[in-house]
């Protein structure tokens, strides 16, 4: 049976990108950062998975103003990075998983997230970043990676509330796929930055740090917070942020922290990053709020 | 909030014109929405095309002749023209779509994003070594925090 053993969260400024492409980590602008996701690479080669789940948003680079998903999944074999106009990265392409992405489109569908099903794509900074940032710069990325792309461009984005439903409806995906695999869920983005507009540079450390305290322990406050709130304290960009909260409601009912690194800046963003570990992984058995009817009603 | 439910509106639809209007309130920030999703619609996918290589050619070779491909408003071509990233935000523009016209000039996003805050790049940069800029006054037009 496969299962969630852990949580990852982390920023996918394109900078970052940049810096490890053209080893840049040496740098005093840079430094702090290597040294920042260095423990996170230990932890990672200790504790790999088979599958990453990631959450990223793509950036006008697959998808266009034509046609715009809410929650997307790539259903494919394998990825290569887009060119987003300046020459795709010299990273190695994504491996996916088909077997296991099918099984989660089909569960997360008759569970009643309508997802949409994507067998081909190329993946932009939002999706190989993160990639780069745990794993550094090997020849092949060292797990294969399951695409979710979820809409932050065009608004309304989907709500935390129905990010963390969908984290929770992916757990439940995950503990019914028949193969004996570690499953970690990633949730990138974020966090405070705006990149438009003459409010441009905002970033709250504070209201940053607060959400990164939050998704430890079984509050499930984060889940609750409305778009404006992300658009104010946060930076028109901030709102990335929700795609975090599908990797926390993930991990079901209470979590632990077991590393963070937050630092500011990598080029106009807070760079924020946390791993997380299910103390109790417990999600409730349908897409309902939790008690918003009891679990004999559901059934 | 109670322990059974989460968040107070999670049991039915927010009021989508509360929803909207909350955002004009917001200092120096366009927030792209349906509105300006259908307005910029054409501009947004010119600056799409630039995605690709040999499109980034015909466009450095005559950019007049190249946005005249496009069903866009002479404001916004305008706009594109002068690099004017405010004023192409306000006639519908998306930063990440936007971005494909400043990536092809050369310019980062930290370069590109300087420009519309009224600030000097080095001046912007500082700024955010620092810890970028505080959200203080920056939250709320009306409420002035």
């Amino acid at each position: 049976m496969a299962r969630i053993t852990h949580g990852i969260a982390c920023s996918h400024i394109p900078a970052l990108g940049v810096a490890s492409d053209f080893d840049k980590w040496e740098d005093p602008y840079w430094k702090p950062i290597q040294q920042g996701f260095a423990p996170t690479q230990k932890w990672e080669a200790e504790n790999l998975p088979d599958v990453v789940i990631l959450v990223y948003n793509d950036h006008a680079s697959a998808f266009d103003m034509k046609i715009i998903p809410t929650f997307a999944i790539g259903c494919g074999e394998s990825y290569k990075p887009a060119d987003e106009g300046w020459g795709p990265r010299e990273v190695p392409d994504v491996e996916g998983h088909p077997d296991l992405a099918w099984h989660i489109a089909q569960s997360l569908i008759l569970d009643e997230f309508d997802m949409t099903i994507i067998n081909e794509m190329d993946v932009d900074h939002g999706l190989t970043v993160p990639l780069s940032m745990v794993f550094g710069k090997p020849a092949k990325w060292p797990v294969k990676v399951i695409p979710l792309a979820v809409n932050v461009v065009t608004y309304p984005p989907p709500s935390g509330n129905r990010c963390w439903a969908l984290g929770e409806a992916i757990a439940r995906a995950v503990e019914s796929f028949p193969e004996d695999l570690n499953v970690q869920v990633w949730g990138t983005g974020g966090m405070s930055h705006q990149l438009q507009g003459p409010r441009a540079g905002l970033i709250n450390a504070e209201w940053d740090n607060m959400f990164l305290d939050k998704l430890s322990g079984d509050t499930q406050e984060l889940r609750c917070i409305p778009h404006i709130e992300y658009l104010r304290e946060t930076g028109s960009e901030g709102i990335e942020m929700v795609m975090w909260l599908i990797m926390r409601g993930a991990l079901g009912k209470e979590t632990r922290e077991l590393l963070r690194f937050y630092h500011v800046p990598a080029s106009n963003t807070a760079v924020g990053h946390i791993v997380l570990e299910p103390v109790n992984g417990d999600v409730p058995p349908s897409a309902t709020v939790e008690g918003a009817a009891t679990q004999e009603q559901i059934i | 909030m109670s322990d059974k439910n989460p968040c107070e509106n999670a049991g039915g639809p927010i009021d989508i014109h509360a929803y909207l209007g909350e955002f004009d309130d917001i200092p120096g920030t366009r927030v792209y929405t349906a509105q300006r999703a259908r307005q910029g619609y054409h501009l947004n996918q010119f600056a799409m095309s630039l995605m690709k290589a040999e499109n980034r050619e015909r466009w450095k070779a005559d950019e007049r002749a190249y946005l005249d491909e496009w069903p866009m408003t002479e404001e916004q071509k305008q706009g594109v023209l002068a690099r004017d990233y405010n004023r192409l935000l306000d006639l519908g523009g998306n930063i990440y779509f936007l971005a494909k016209v400043f990536s092809t000039d050369g310019l980062s996003f930290l370069q590109a994003v300087s420009t519309m805050t009224g600030m000097k790049l080095e001046d912007y940069q500082a700024m955010m070594i620092a810890g970028g800029r505080s959200p203080e006054g920056q939250r709320s037009i009306k409420e002035h925090r």
